[in-house]
């Protein structure tokens, strides 16, 4: 960034970015403003930006008729579960890969990527049928176990990428002064690989909390997250903008959040690795 | 070096995530090959025996095939078409110096972790809605005749909800790669004087064509099983029937697996061959 601009150059691509960038939020701000506005506000003509009457209402309205907790707490533990059971297979897996590869890690890396690439609609009835019989169907289990299955091979890919950048000399530094494996991966590996981990899970929950596939076609009520809350308002009901925008502005909410903070993260964990 | 315990060890580290893999990905595979060579109805019979390839040409010779496949690649490429080149133009504007560059980076990220279902439906209702969306209120105010946007022209709709959330996607990932241009090459160019254009298609565009590639076969493997977005909008009609979509209403909503199957192993194939060309630049890229 050491290259010399002009203070008008400098003004200009400032503006033309902030008023991209506003125009690409807009949507998201309009969702968020709408929620806090009464029914007839929300599709008042001229529509008001920031004139209206600022109400909790809807949120309230939304949370109490479709308990909504429920389907919150859905959210959070088929996104978290499928997470942390994914890091618990998939940080041995990574681990052996990265300190340990043989000829065949990069097959089977390569392998384990192709089966992130199989159309969902391809073995949809399959996974409708196994999990009719096994019981698992509109079941929490079933979904934690399908989500922690498809994001698999990206924390696996992901813990990949970061192991490798710890260097192998601090491991045999360690086995020279008696490490035992147990102390080296509890005392040296551990606190480096953390940063690793915790981006790796935010991203995974951001993508488990946001898929719209597998929830909307194996569950019904009881396992329902908020996928399927938010789809229950596409077809129209009377005045319902700004329930639909305190809903959603829920439903997105926590994730915005946590989508910031891993926005470096992400392009390492969407591309593979392939663009640094 | 590695010993022969360590070794063993790490294949023991490896086997649950290789055999859940290889299960996921066998065991529903083997099903719809068997299904898509059955005639089998769960709703009207049953499995009522072996059809031969009789699903597999009923699938292709359908009259919604082909404007199904059509569907498909209009909005594949719509998406592509837009993504990339804004991408590219907003990611050569945001590498620019200026003021607050971290918020308008946070603000042209966010709709990609908006939740497929919800920015469906915002689009739907409050922007395209033909009465109170927000275009027909803009529509209204230039004296236009407000349009219906999901019905009318619905195929492009889709393609401008889908653009809006895949934007950040290539915009970011463009934006990683070109942070990594060596900016003396640039500086130099310039110098000698290399107009705009020139300095754009000759030193950056080359630097970027990975990156590109990357982002439109990541895309485009995504972008073919676009799934919450059609299911929330127009449930198919109005010609958005993407070829997954047909095959998803095959097997759930008309019931018809062995149809369906068939639908999804040429949905299979395809995806696959898109995948071998993304797998060959990420294998190069690990051994290095």
């Amino acid at each position: 960034m050491a290259r010399a601009v002009t203070p008008r150059r400098k003004v200009i691509n400032t503006s033309l970015a902030w008023l991209i960038g506003l125009l690409i939020f807009f949507p998201i701000l309009w969702t968020i403003l709408t929620s806090f506005k009464t029914e007839a506000q929300a599709i008042a003509s001229p529509p008001l930006f920031l004139n209206f009457d600022w109400t909790l209402e809807n949120y309230g309205v939304v949370m109490e008729r479709s308990n909504y907790a429920r389907f919150l707490w859905n959210s959070i533990l088929i996104a978290g579960g499928s997470t942390i059971l994914g890091l618990i297979i998939a940080v041995p897996a990574a681990w052996s890969m990265a300190f340990v590869p043989s000829k065949r890690t990069k097959d089977i890396l390569l392998w384990m990527l192709s089966t992130k690439m199989l159309p969902a609609v391809g073995v949809l009835y399959p996974i409708y049928l196994l999990f009719i019989k096994m019981g698992l169907l509109d079941s929490r289990a079933g979904l934690v176990i399908v989500m922690m299955l498809i994001n698999l091979p990206i924390i696996v890919w992901m813990l990949y990428t970061y192991f490798r950048e710890i260097p192998v000399e601090i491991l045999e530094a360690a086995r020279m002064d008696g490490a035992s494996l147990k102390e080296e991966v509890l005392y040296i590996l551990t606190p480096m690989a953390i940063p690793g981990i915790a981006s790796t899970m935010l991203l995974n929950f951001i993508l488990a909390w946001n898929e719209a596939f597998w929830t909307l076609n194996l569950t019904a009520v009881n396992a329902a997250p908020l996928t399927a809350f938010i789809a229950s308002y596409s077809s129209p009901e009377g005045l319902f903008f700004a329930k639909l925008s305190a809903a959603s502005t829920m439903a997105i909410a926590p994730i915005l959040i946590m989508g910031w903070f891993s926005q470096k993260q992400l392009v390492r964990g969407l591309t593979f690795g392939a663009v640094k | 070096m590695a010993t022969k315990a360590s070794r063993s060890a790490a294949r023991l580290m490896m086997a649950p995530a290789v055999v859940l893999l290889l299960g996921w990905m066998l065991v529903p595979l083997i099903m719809t090959l068997w299904f898509s060579f059955r005639r089998y109805l769960p709703l009207r019979g049953g499995d009522l025996g072996w059809a031969g390839f009789d699903n597999y040409v009923r699938f292709v010779t359908s009259s919604s095939f082909w404007p199904a496949v059509q569907t498909t690649l209009v909005i594949v490429v719509g998406v592509l078409v837009i993504t990339v080149c804004l991408g590219v133009l907003l990611a050569i504007l945001l590498d620019q110096p200026m003021w607050g560059q971290g918020v308008v980076r946070i603000l042209v990220i966010a709709p990609f972790f908006v939740m497929p279902t919800v920015s469906a439906l915002v689009w739907k209702n409050m922007f395209m809605d033909p009465v109170n969306g927000l275009f027909a209120h803009l529509w209204r105010f230039f004296g236009a005749e407000p349009v219906s946007w999901l019905s009318d022209v619905a195929t492009p709709s889709i393609i401008m909800i889908v653009s809006w959330q895949w934007l950040p996607f290539a915009t970011l990932i463009l934006l990683t790669a070109i942070q990594s241009l060596d900016s003396e090459q640039l500086e130099a160019a310039e110098m000698d004087g290399a107009p705009v254009l020139q300095r754009f298609i000759y030193i950056i565009l080359p630097h970027l064509s990975r990156a590109i590639t990357i982002v439109v076969l990541i895309q485009t493997i995504f972008l073919l099983a676009i799934f919450a977005e059609i299911f929330v909008t127009t449930g198919g009609a109005f010609g958005t029937r993407t070829l997954s979509y047909l095959i998803f209403q095959r097997v759930l909503e008309s019931q018809n697996v062995g149809l369906g199957s068939a639908g999804g192993v040429y949905a299979i194939i395809l995806a696959n061959i898109v995948a071998i060309f993304l797998m060959r630049i990420v294998g190069k890229n690990l051994d290095n």
